[in-house]
């Protein structure tokens, strides 16, 4: 019995830090599937959404749902300044050029908040204060509970918002064709912009729930958790929303397995294994379309 | 008359590489530098040798890897331990080392290459990124190699006392992968990088390129590993990380991707200007990242394209 009890509970800790790769991932796929490009710089938009609520809330001392909605706007602002100083120059240079400058932006963001806020961590307390729930012997966290709250309404208004909205078949249409979409009156670049934004919102609340889960902040902070769910990603199917979402939970339920039952060491090394094999195995991942590529 | 050009240019090369370690070596003997700048004799070759060998994947595979810091690290740790452990003379033991060194991390060149074939751009870049934290975590948890508080004790071998040693080896490093570029191999990965699917139309063989170029480089890395090492005498596993590659990535990029000249230029001031700008040193990374970025925005903007066709106006000019 206390055997189930530890997998189940090992199963929600996974389901807790999937959910979190799940809405870093959507940013990863949104972006690559609407501007074929992968946005390095997406894992430190959660440190820079991390640090801005430390700064509001725990600097400036705003209400906490106040600091929450202003972290989200100056990730989803720095999410299309990134991309309109940055990227958009680049949309018809090679892919080697967009992935360099991808990890410029990356390593710049994160060398400003080491000037800024120096390298050692800064604690910060957790802003959910929710209490936790034990049900058949199954201890379930406050945070638990509000990080899979918040990400799956995020996930359904995200859905809703791109299969039933006028900006959400715009995005579609870009990320099917682009010349055609400009051709029906879409504005391409406007259209990117949204998803940029969109995406860094996302990496915003995902940032938040990921400090108030592990209570410490530092300029890094983004690059693993980037990394990971752009696996996530990647297992879903790049490009796919709904992969995505699966790809985020299937990861986190194997890193926790792999922490509780393998090696805590060991458990980055099996996640990038998972992307080695899934690459190998099936590339287009999961939910994925395979692409033909043409001359 | 293009034969002489080209001996012509051999022996400006020569040249160079002569005058460079005459005027090193007589910089050693009568201590015309500071202790300081003495120390940094060495790193300068191996980051030549690691920015000259990353060219080769970068600038003329035309791929982005971001483990090239994790080669040299299998190279490091497996040329230390071979030359702490073997019991023969010393000059031998670094020999062999060396070999070893590079041998391992060729191999792990082909374990890392033959899966990722497939993958490019992005994918790869990831995967390698991948493979560059899963060696720094495997050589944190294994026991022969220390562990986080790392692997001391290993042989001063390739200090700047031993400049002639390093400085044959950096020569090699650049000699070979300069002519390797000018071969047929050479050409076959440049048509990788211009247009794969046309390469392979043409009947290229994409794949054995590939791990062809990967192999080589990572052997490169693994030496510059071991000469790293030997300088040193300590490793962590710390030394190796993310930063690291991307330093190195930073000199290739500003040598202008796929010129050797230039990653070695860029290699030698990279390493030295942030040992002369000592108050600046916090902002070295920053700078680094806005270069990655200049760098690429100046190369794809409209006013390059004006420089070029003006340099190519009075070229034409000239001529007339």
């Amino acid at each position: 019995m206390d055997l189930v009890i530890n997998i189940v509970e090992q199963l929600i800790n996974g389901l807790r830090t999937g959910s979190i790769y799940a809405l870093i991932a959507l940013g990863y796929t949104m972006v690559y599937g609407i501007a074929k490009m992968i946005n390095f710089a997406h894992g430190d938009i959660i440190m820079v959404g991390a640090y801005s609520l430390y700064v509001f809330y725990g600097i400036l001392g705003l209400p906490a749902a106040v600091a929450v909605i202003l972290s989200i706007i100056v990730c989803a602002v720095l999410g299309v300044v990134i991309e309109k100083v940055a990227y958009k120059p680049l949309r018809n240079a090679q892919p080697l050029a967009v992935l360099i400058t991808a990890i410029g932006v990356s390593f710049l963001l994160q060398n400003l908040a080491l000037l800024i806020f120096k390298a050692t961590p800064i604690p910060f307390g957790s802003i959910i204060r929710v209490p936790s729930v034990q049900i058949a012997g199954i201890h379930i966290s406050g945070i638990t509970i509000v990080t899979l709250v918040v990400t799956t309404i995020s996930m359904i208004l995200l859905t809703l918002f791109i299969n039933k909205t006028k900006a959400g078949r715009a995005m579609r249409a870009v990320s099917e064709d682009k010349g055609a979409a400009e051709l029906m009156g879409i504005s391409v670049n406007g259209t990117i912009s949204l998803t940029f934004a969109i995406g860094s919102a996302l990496a915003a609340v995902a940032g938040l729930l990921f400090i108030c889960q592990y209570e410490s902040l530092q300029p890094t902070l983004g690059a693993l958790p980037g990394i990971k769910a752009f696996v996530a990603a990647v297992l879903g199917g790049i490009g796919s929303v709904p992969g995505a979402m699966l790809g985020g939970i299937v990861l986190g339920i194997i890193e926790s397995l792999s922490k509780a039952y393998i090696s805590t060491q060991l458990s980055d090394a099996i996640v990038f294994g998972v992307l080695v094999v899934v690459l190998l195995v099936k590339p287009s991942g999961l939910l994925g379309k395979i692409r033909i590529e043409k001359v | 008359m293009i034969a002489v050009k080209k001996y012509q240019k051999l022996l400006i090369n020569i040249g160079i590489a002569v005058v460079i370690y005459v005027l090193v070596m007589l910089a050693i003997q009568f201590g015309w530098v500071g202790r300081q700048l003495l120390s940094m004799i060495v790193p300068v070759c191996t980051n030549v040798m690691m920015a000259v060998s990353l060219c080769l994947i970068v600038g003329f595979l035309g791929e982005l890897t971001l483990g090239h810091a994790a080669f040299m690290s299998v190279g490091a740790y497996s040329g230390a331990l071979v030359s702490m452990n073997l019991p023969l003379p010393g000059w031998l033991s670094l020999a062999v080392g060396l070999v070893v060194g590079g041998v391992v991390a060729a191999l792990a060149g082909v374990i890392i290459g033959v899966p990722v074939l497939r993958l490019r751009g992005d994918y790869l870049a990831i995967v390698t990124l991948g493979f560059g934290e899963i060696i720094k975590s495997v050589f944190n948890t294994l026991g022969i190699t220390g562990g986080a508080s790392g692997l001391s004790g290993i042989p001063l071998m390739t200090s700047y006392r031993n400049f002639t040693l390093v400085f044959i080896l950096t020569l090699i490093v650049v000699v070979v992968v300069s002519n390797l570029v000018k071969s047929r191999q050479g050409r076959a990965i440049c048509a990788i990088r211009d247009n794969y699917i046309a390469a392979e139309a043409a009947g290229i063989k994409v794949s054995k390129y590939k791990v062809m170029a990967f192999v080589i480089s990572a052997f490169f890395a693994g030496v510059a590993g071991v000469v790293y090492a030997h300088n040193i005498s300590i490793l962590k596993p710390g030394n190796f990380d993310y930063n690291t590659s991307i330093e190195i990535l930073v000199m290739v990029v500003l040598g202008g991707m796929g010129s050797i000249r230039g990653s070695i230029i860029a290699a030698v001031i990279l390493t030295l200007l942030p040992e002369l700008l000592r108050g600046v040193a916090d902002y070295r990374m920053l700078v680094y990242s806005i270069v990655l970025i200049v760098m690429m925005l100046f190369n794809n903007s409209k006013f390059k394209e004006k420089l070029m066709a003006r340099r190519q106006a009075a070229k034409v000019s000239k001529e007339a």
